[in-house]
């Protein structure tokens, strides 16, 4: 299944939007996710779906002031 | 007298008292254990942290690890990279549900090369995240109308520069942060352009309540060495506010003027 991920095209075996966050070697606590525009916060991570074409977002804190 | 001054003497943002006047931004630090010992010698509880989109070949940044597992610390997520309020609401949302922190520096600069900031994107962004319960922290211009609408709208605390954000130009704004600090019933923190703990002494014994630095000590050559200095420097200028500054005039004596070394006839 292909998606845009950070705004660019990704093939995936992810189902959900958790196996998508740990097939991209990312600390599933340390990240943020949008999809389709709609923040997924953790407690929903691995019920939500993953479709065709949909649009994810992984943010991540980084140093800044 | 002194104890009196020292006590009581909280900055208060969003309902948390916090004994320290000194926030502290995290970029720009060489690595994790400079930036820590900075954080720590700075006594700072308040820092800022940025977002950014998890890439592939970086996908978390190490340096802030140490910084996220330290519960003592208030996170402070910056919408640095909004260009629109919409774009920054949207940022703090994400934020918050990363850390779970109600704290947000609103940072709307849509020009790299000056990164000032756009007051008119800055104030429907504070407007709609006081109203949403954030703990809102403009960073804004130097600007004494648009502070009190800020506050008007709820935030808590105004953010105007000193000077441009990493140009360690100081308190280029001084006449406007005194008119800003005068009408204001909520703390003004300096935020951007501090390159020295004079500065830094400078904004408090001004009324600031608080300053918020960080290219002044990333890059010193020794930065907890220097966010020691910072932090000095504000507890300095702010106990000289609490006590008063005398104004200044013509010369007055400070020793008694009577002639009596003088030999007469």
């Amino acid at each position: 299944m292909q998606l845009i991920v950070n705004g660019e095209p990704c093939q995936t075996q992810a189902v959900f939007v958790l196996d998508l966050i740990l097939e991209r070697g990312l600390v599933p606590e340390r990240v943020a996710v949008v999809h389709n525009d709609a923040i997924v916060p953790a407690t929903a991570r691995a019920q939500t779906r993953l479709v065709e074409g949909d649009r994810v977002e992984l943010l991540a804190f980084a140093a800044g002031g | 007298m002194l104890n009196d001054i020292d006590n009581h003497d909280a900055l208060v943002l969003g309902g948390q008292a916090f004994a320290s006047r000194l926030l502290l931004g995290t970029g720009k630090f060489a690595d994790a254990s400079v930036m820590m010992r900075a954080v720590q010698a700075a006594g700072t509880q308040l820092v800022t942290v940025a977002l950014r989109r998890c890439d592939r070949d970086r996908p978390h940044d190490a340096l802030l690890e140490p910084l996220l597992s330290r519960k003592d610390l208030v996170l402070m997520p910056n919408t640095s990279g909004a260009r629109t309020a919409a774009e920054a609401v949207r940022a703090a949302y994400i934020a918050r549900d990363l850390c779970g922190s109600r704290f947000v520096k609103v940072e709307i600069h849509p020009n790299p090369h000056h990164l000032m900031p756009d007051a008119i994107e800055t104030y429907e962004a504070a407007r709609q995240l006081a109203r949403d319960g954030f703990v809102v922290m403009p960073y804004m211009p130097a600007d004494p109308v648009l502070a009190k609408r800020l506050e008007e709208v709820g935030c808590a605390s105004v953010m105007p520069l000193g000077s441009a954000i990493g140009s360690g130009q100081g308190l280029a704004t001084a006449e406007l942060l005194r008119l800003i600090i005068r009408d204001a019933r909520i703390p003004v923190i300096v935020d951007a352009g501090l390159r020295s703990p004079a500065q830094a002494a400078a904004a408090l014994e001004l009324g600031c309540a608080a300053v918020l630095v960080n290219t002044a000590i990333a890059v010193a050559g020794d930065p907890p060495a220097m966010a020691e200095a910072f932090a000095q420097a504000v507890q300095a200028g702010r106990k000289a506010f609490r006590a008063g500054i005398m104004t200044t005039g013509e010369a007055s004596a400070t020793s008694p003027l009577t002639a009596f070394l003088r030999h007469e006839g």
